[in-house]
C-alpha cells in the first residue's frame, strides 16, 4: 500500500470516453493491499474495462464477501453502488440486489477462499440460478487476508511459504462452474492485461452469470518457489486456449487477416466476442469436449486461459422466474407493500 | 533496443530539466528543498557554487530553467525558480566564512582580465582560490558592467550588486578603474601569463533612417540607460517612442516613465508572438501602462526646425503559418508624434582596441574566433567570455563562460592540453527512509504558481531606484517550494528484481511506465501507455526482464517524481535516488584540494 494518494493530474491530450469521462474517473479509493498484489492489477483492468465500455458509474453495483480480494471494490468505480457483505455470502446479497433492480450492471469480486471454501454453496447456486452478473474470483491459492493458509484452490503438492505441502485435492472454479451449468466461464491472469480486459468486458455484457477465474498471485504469502499460483509458475505454465476480442455493438469487426479460425459470438446487447483459438480443435460451445480438454491440461499442470465455455442462450434468473421487465425498485412503495388487507386476500387465495 | 546507459551523467541530468536548461547547471531542486527546510544560507551556497551571483540572478536572471520546468509540461505554470533563488539570497546569513580561502602563497601566475563585468568576475572567482593573481582593467569607475549601468536599479538594487561583486573583489583581486585598455598589443607586452577579454558587446545598433542625425532627441538605448545610471540624464520628454521590443526596450520604456514621460509606446515591427522580450518583462511594462504597438515598421524621423515631431511608420500585415511569417505587406502609413525616441534594436561586439595583426582572428562581422569549449581565441593564452565571445547573451551564460575560461586558463598556465577536460560526474543515493517514507516531499501539490508582489503603481515612480519587486513572503515561499517536483530524485530501475506484477504501471499517475516486448524504437514507442509527446525527453529501456524477457520502458516526459512506482513495487525494482551531478570547475583540477589549502591558508 502507499500512504499518499495517487495524485490527479490532468495531462494534455488524455482520452475521454463516450460519456465524457476519463479513465481516472473510474478509479476508486487508495488501495491498502500489499505492493505488487495481483488483485490491484485486476482492479486496474476493471477500471479500464468500464472506461472503455463507457458505463455510467451510477448504473453499476459492486459486491464482495471477505478477503483481500473482497476489499478491492473499494478501489474501483467510486461512483458506483456497493455492498461489502459477509464471508462467502456475497451471492445471496447480489441475488437480492438484482432481484430488486434488474437494470443494474452487477460486478462481484470474491476470492478463492470466499467462493470455494466458506462460500462454496452460495457460489454453486448463483451459477445455477444464472444471475445476471460478472462474478470474478481473484484466485491466489491462499487466504491472503488471514496470513496465507491454503485455500480450496491450492493444488495438491504445492508448497506453502514455510514449506508445508498441500495434501488435499483442489477445487477448480472453472470446471466446477461448467459442471454446475454455468453460461459463461473464463480464466485470466492478473499479469496479462491484454487478455483480461476483453474478458471483463464480455463478462459484463453477458446476460447471465459470467464466472471469471483470475489467477492473481499473492506476493506476500504465495509467490515463492514451489507455489503453483506464483507469477513465475503461472508464466511458465501459461496456456491461452482462446484469444478473446470484445467488439462493442457500434463497431465493425475488422476484416479477418491471418486467423481463419476465429468464431464470433453475438451477445444479447449486440456486442460480439471474437474468439481466436490457439488450439484448432477447441470449441468453447461443446461442454463435454471443454471438460475433457480442461481435465487433460490440468494433469499436465497447464494454466489454461481464455473464454473457455459460453452458452448465450441459457435463460438468466429473471427470465426463469418470469418477472416483470420493469425493475421492482422503480415501483411505488404502495405497489410493493400493498398492506395487510391485500396480504390477507392473497393468502386466502392460497388456502 | 539496448539497455539505456544511465551511468552516463547526461541521462539523469536531462531529467532535471531546470538544471539541464541552466547554462551553469545550478542544482535547482536541491536548493529549493533547502529553502523548504529554512536552510537559506545553504541554499545560497548551492547557488553560488554554480552561478556565483544568486542575489543578482534571483532578480534579473533570464531564467532559461523556467520554460524548461517539468511543471510546465503537465498543464501548469513552471515553478518560480528565480524568485526562490532570491528568497535564498534575501534570508541568508553572513557567508564570509563559507567563501573559499585565498592562499597567501600565490602560485606566481598573473592573469589580466579586461572589463569588470560578470564574465571577468566569474573567472576571478574561480582562479583566486587557486593562488592566481588576477588584475582587472575596467574602463568605468565602478565594477559590474551592464549589470550595473544598463539593468536599471528598480530591477536590481545597487546594494545587492555591490555585495556580491565585493565577495569576489575581496578575494584580493587587483582592479584598475577608469582604465580602458586601448591596445591589446600593449597589454600583451606587459607579460601576463594569460589574458581574458570580458568587455561585453558594447555597441548599440543604429537605425539609419531619414532625420536620424537632425535632432538630439534620438538615443541609443544602452548608451542612454548608462547615462541614466550614472546620473548624466535625469529627464525625458512627455511622449516617448521606444523602437524594438526586446528586454532592452522594456528597461528603456520603464526608465522613461521614471524620468517623467507620460505616454510611452513600444513600437514593434511584428505581432506579439515574435517579441524577443521575456514574458515577465512585458507584463511588468504593461502593468506600468506602457503601450505596445504592433505591426509598425519605422520609416522616418520627422524633424522640423531641429525639433523632433514624431516618427512615420509603415503599417505592416503578415501572413503567418505555424508560427512562421510566409508573406509581408505594407498596408499604409502612420505618423506618431513624440518628443524622444530610444532605439533598442540590439547590440554588437566591437573591438577597436585589438590590433588585427596579433594573431587574434575575427570573422566578417567583427566577431572573434573563439573555441566553444575552451574559450581560447586563435592566439594562445588569450581567452574570451561573456558577451564579448559570441555576442550578447545574458548574465548566466557569461558566468558559465567564466567557469570554463578559468579551467582553460589554469590548464594553459600549467602547460596542459586545454581539451583535456574532466568529465561530468554522477552519484546516486537512495532517498528511501522506510516502507512509505522518503527523505523528500513526494506528495504532488497541485498549487498554482505564486505571484510576485509589486510596489503599488503610485509609489513606483517617485524614486528611480525604488525596487519594484518585493520578494516572496513566508506564505508564498512555503507554497512555491512544494510545487517543485524534485526531478533530481530519480527513478532508478534494477532490472533483475522486477517480477512484472504491473503495480508500478498502474499506480503511475501520468502513465510513464510500460512493459512491452523488446523491439525497434518505433515499435516500442508505438506501444507506450501514454503517447510520447516530447521526442527530446529521455526514454529509458531496461534489459530483458527475467520472467518474460519483455522490457520496462519509461518515458521521462511526464514523470512527477511522486515515488509511487517505488512505493508500490514489491521487490524494490524501482528506487528513488537523488542524482548528485558534478560539473568540474577550475578547483577540481587542483590536486591538493581546498581542505588542505584551508590548513595552509
Ligand atoms: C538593457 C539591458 C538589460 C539587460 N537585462 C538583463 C537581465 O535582466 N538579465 C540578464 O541575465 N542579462 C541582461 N542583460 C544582458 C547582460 O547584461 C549581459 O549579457 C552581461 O552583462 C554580459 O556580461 P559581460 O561580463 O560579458 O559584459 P558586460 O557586462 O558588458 O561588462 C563588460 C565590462 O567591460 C568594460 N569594458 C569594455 N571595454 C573595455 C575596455 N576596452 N577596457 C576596459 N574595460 C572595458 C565595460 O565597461 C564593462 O564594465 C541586459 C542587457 C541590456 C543591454
Ligand atoms: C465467517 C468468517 N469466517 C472466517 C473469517 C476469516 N477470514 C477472513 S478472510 C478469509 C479468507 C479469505 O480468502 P480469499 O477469499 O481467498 O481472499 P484473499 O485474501 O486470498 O484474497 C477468512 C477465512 C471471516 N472473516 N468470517
Ligand atoms: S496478503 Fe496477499 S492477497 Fe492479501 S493483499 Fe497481500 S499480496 Fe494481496
Ligand atoms: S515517480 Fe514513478 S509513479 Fe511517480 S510519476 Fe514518476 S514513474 Fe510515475
Ligand atoms: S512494481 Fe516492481 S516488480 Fe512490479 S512491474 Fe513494477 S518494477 Fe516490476
Ligand atoms: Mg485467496
Amino acid at each position: 500500500m502507499t500512504y499518499i494518494k495517487k495524485p490527479r493530474i490532468d495531462l494534455p491530450g488524455r482520452g475521454r470516453n463516450e460519456i465524457g469521462l476519463t479513465m481516472r474517473d473510474y478509479e476508486g479509493g487508495l488501495s491498502t493491499l500489499c505492493a505488487g498484489c495481483g488483485h490491484d492489477s485486476i482492479t486496474a483492468a476493471i477500471v479500464q474495462a468500464f472506461f472503455e465500455l463507457s458505463t455510467p458509474p451510477e448504473s453499476v453495483i459492486k459486491l464482495s464477501g471477505i478477503g483481500c480480494s473482497s476489499k478491492t471494490p473499494a478501489y474501483f468505480v467510486s461512483g458506483a453502488h456497493g455492498f461489502n457483505s459477509v464471508h462467502g455470502r456475497m451471492p445471496s446479497v447480489a441475488t437480492g440486489a438484482m432481484a430488486a433492480n434488474r437494470d443494474l450492471v452487477c460486478i462481484a469480486v470474491s476470492g478463492d477462499g470466499d467462493s470455494l471454501s466458506i462460500g462454496f454453496g452460495q457460489f454453486g447456486h448463483v451459477v445455477r440460478r444464472n444471475l445476471n452478473m460478472l462474478y470474478i474470483i481473484e484466485n491466489n491459492g491462499v487466504y491472503g487476508l488471514t496470513k496465507g493458509q491454503f485455500s480450496a484452490s491450492a493444488d495438491p503438492g504445492s508448497k506453502a511459504k514455510k514449506g508445508e505441502v498441500n495434501v488435499m485435492q483442489s477445487i477448480d472454479p472453472v470446471s466446477t462452474a461448467i459442471a454446475l451449468g454455468g453460461s459463461f466461464v473464463a480464466r485470466g491472469f492478473s499479469g496479462d492485461r491484454a487478455q483480461l480486459v476483453p474478458l471483463i468486458k464480455a463478462g459484463i455484457r453477458h446476460r447471465g452469470c459470467a464466472v471469471l477465474d483470475v489467477i492473481s498471485p499473492c506476493v506476500t504469502f504465495n509467490d515463492h518457489e514451489g507455489s503453483t499460483k506464483s507469477y513465475a509458475y503461472t508464466r511458465e505454465n501459461y496456456h491461452p486456449a482462446v484469444y478473446t476480442d470484445f467488439v462493442p455493438p457500434a463497431e465493425q469487426i475488422e476484416a479477418e487477416q491471418k486467423d481463419g479460425e476465429a468464431t464470433t459470438v453475438t451477445m444479447h446487447d449486440g456486442s460480439r466476442i471474437k474468439l481466436r483459438k490457439a488450439d484448432n480443435a477447441y470449441d468453447p460451445s461443446d461442454r463435454s469436449a471443454v471438460m475433457h480438454y480442461l481435465e487433460d491440461r490440468r494433469t499436465k499442470g497447464e494454466v489454461v486461459t481464455g473464454l473457455l465455455y459460453i452458452d448465450e442462450d441459457l435463460p438468466e434468473m429473471h427470465a426463469i422466474a418470469q418477472t416483470e421487465a420493469e425493475p421492482l425498485s422503480g415501483r411505488a412503495f404502495s405497489d410493493l407493500s400493498p398492506g395487510a388487507a391485500a396480504l390477507a386476500k392473497l393468502q386466502k387465495g392460497m388456502r | 533496443m539496448k539497455r539505456t546507459d544511465t551511468s552516463n551523467p547526461d541521462y539523469f541530468h536531462q531529467v532535471v530539466d531546470c538544471q539541464w536548461g541552466c547554462p551553469a547547471h545550478t542544482d535547482v531542486p536541491e536548493y529549493i528543498r533547502l529553502i523548504a527546510q529554512g536552510r537559506f544560507t545553504d541554499a545560497y551556497m548551492v547557488n553560488r557554487e554554480s552561478n556565483v551571483f544568486p542575489g543578482i540572478l534571483g532578480r534579473v536572471c533570464d531564467r532559461p530553467c523556467e520554460p524548461a520546468c517539468r511543471r510546465g509540461r503537465i498543464g501548469q505554470k513552471p515553478v518560480a525558480i528565480c524568485r526562490l533563488k532570491r528568497v535564498a539570497a534575501d534570508y541568508r546569513e553572513d557567508v564570509s566564512d563559507r567563501l573559499p580561502v585565498i592562499p597567501r602563497q600565490k602560485n606566481g601566475k598573473k592573469i589580466a582580465l579586461v572589463g569588470a563585468g560578470c564574465a571577468s568576475l566569474a573567472v576571478a572567482n574561480d582562479l583566486m582560490p587557486l593562488g592566481y593573481e588576477c588584475t582587472i582593467f575596467e574602463a568605468q569607475s565602478v565594477p559590474g558592467g551592464l549589470m550595473r549601468y544598463n539593468i536599471p536599479a528598480f530591477r536590481l538594487p545597487v546594494a545587492v550588486l555591490d555585495e556580491e561583486i565585493n565577495m569576489i573583489l575581496d578575494m584580493g583581486v587587483e582592479i584598475h578603474y577608469d582604465h580602458p585598455i586601448t591596445s591589446m598589443k600593449a597589454l600583451l607586452d606587459e607579460g601576463y601569463d594569460a589574458v581574458f577579454v570580458g568587455t561585453g558587446a558594447p555597441r548599440g545598433k543604429e537605425l539609419n533612417l531619414p532625420g536620424r542625425y537632425d535632432t538630439e532627441n534620438i538615443h541609443i538605448g544602452i548608451d542612454w540607460l548608462e547615462s541614466v545610471a550614472f546620473g548624466h540624464i535625469e529627464k525625458i520628454g512627455e511622449k516617448v517612442l521606444i523602437i524594438g521590443v526586446g528586454n532592452t526596450a522594456m528597461d528603456c520604456c520603464r526608465t522613461s516613465l521614471r524620468l517623467g514621460a507620460k505616454d510611452v509606446k513600444v513600437m514593434a515591427r511584428k505581432p506579439r508572438e515574435f517579441f524577443k522580450a521575456s514574458d515577465w518583462e512585458l507584463e511588468d511594462a504593461e502593468e506600468e501602462k506602457v503601450e505596445i504597438v504592433i505591426n509598425r515598421s519605422p520609416k522616418e524621423f520627422v524633424v522640423e526646425d531641429g525639433k523632433l515631431k514624431g516618427m512615420t511608420f509603415e503599417v505592416m500585415e503578415y501572413d503567418i503559418d505555424n508560427g512562421r511569417i510566409t508573406d509581408t505587406r505594407i498596408t499604409g502609413e502612420e505618423f506618431i508624434p513624440c518628443d524622444d525616441v530610444v532605439l533598442a534594436i540590439g547590440q554588437e561586439n566591437a573591438f577597436p582596441w585589438i590590433e588585427r595583426d596579433l594573431g587574434i582572428e575575427f570573422n566578417k562581422w567583427e566577431e572573434p574566433a573563439v573555441d566553444e569549449t575552451t574559450f581560447e581565441s586563435s592566439l594562445k593564452g588569450v581567452f574570451f567570455g561573456g558577451d564579448s565571445a559570441f555576442g550578447p547573451k545574458n548574465i548566466i551564460w557569461a558566468v558559465e563562460h567564466g567557469h570554463q575560461a578559468a579551467i582553460s586558463i589554469h590548464l594553459y598556465c600549467n602547460g596542459l592540453d586545454l581539451n583535456d577536460r574532466l568529465p561530468d560526474t554522477l552519484n546516486l543515493g537512495s532517498r528511501k527512509m522506510g516502507m512509505h517514507e522518503w527523505s523528500y516531499s513526494n506528495d504532488f501539490d497541485p498549487a498554482a504558481r505564486r505571484i510576485m508582489n509589486h510596489v503599488p503603481l503610485g509609489e513606483r515612480f517617485k524614486e528611480i531606484t525604488r525596487e519594484v519587486e518585493l520578494g516572496f513572503d513566508a506564505e508564498q515561499t512555503a507554497t512555491e517550494v512544494e510545487r517543485c517536483l524534485n526531478c533530481d530524485i530519480q527513478t532508478v530501475f534494477f532490472d533483475n528484481l522486477c517480477i512484472e506484477c504491473d503495480a508500478c504501471l498502474d499506480i503511475c499517475p501520468t502513465d510513464c511506465l510500460t512493459i512491452v516486448p523488446n523491439g525497434e524504437e518505433v515499435d516500442i514507442v508505438a506501444s507506450l501507455k501514454a503517447p510520447r509527446l516530447e521526442k527530446d525527453q529521455p526514454l529509458f529501456v531496461s534489459d530483458g526482464l527475467k520472467q518474460t524477457g519483455r522490457v520496462m520502458v519509461k518515458d521521462e516526459n511526464f514523470c512527477v517524481h511522486c515515488g509511487l512506482c517505488a512505493e508500490r513495487c514489491p521487490t524494490a525494482a524501482w528506487d528513488m535516488q537523488k542524482s548528485i551531478l558534478g560539473f568540474p570547475k577550475a578547483k577540481n583540477y587542483v590536486e591538493d584540494d581546498s581542505c588542505q589549502q584551508r590548513k595552509a591558508g
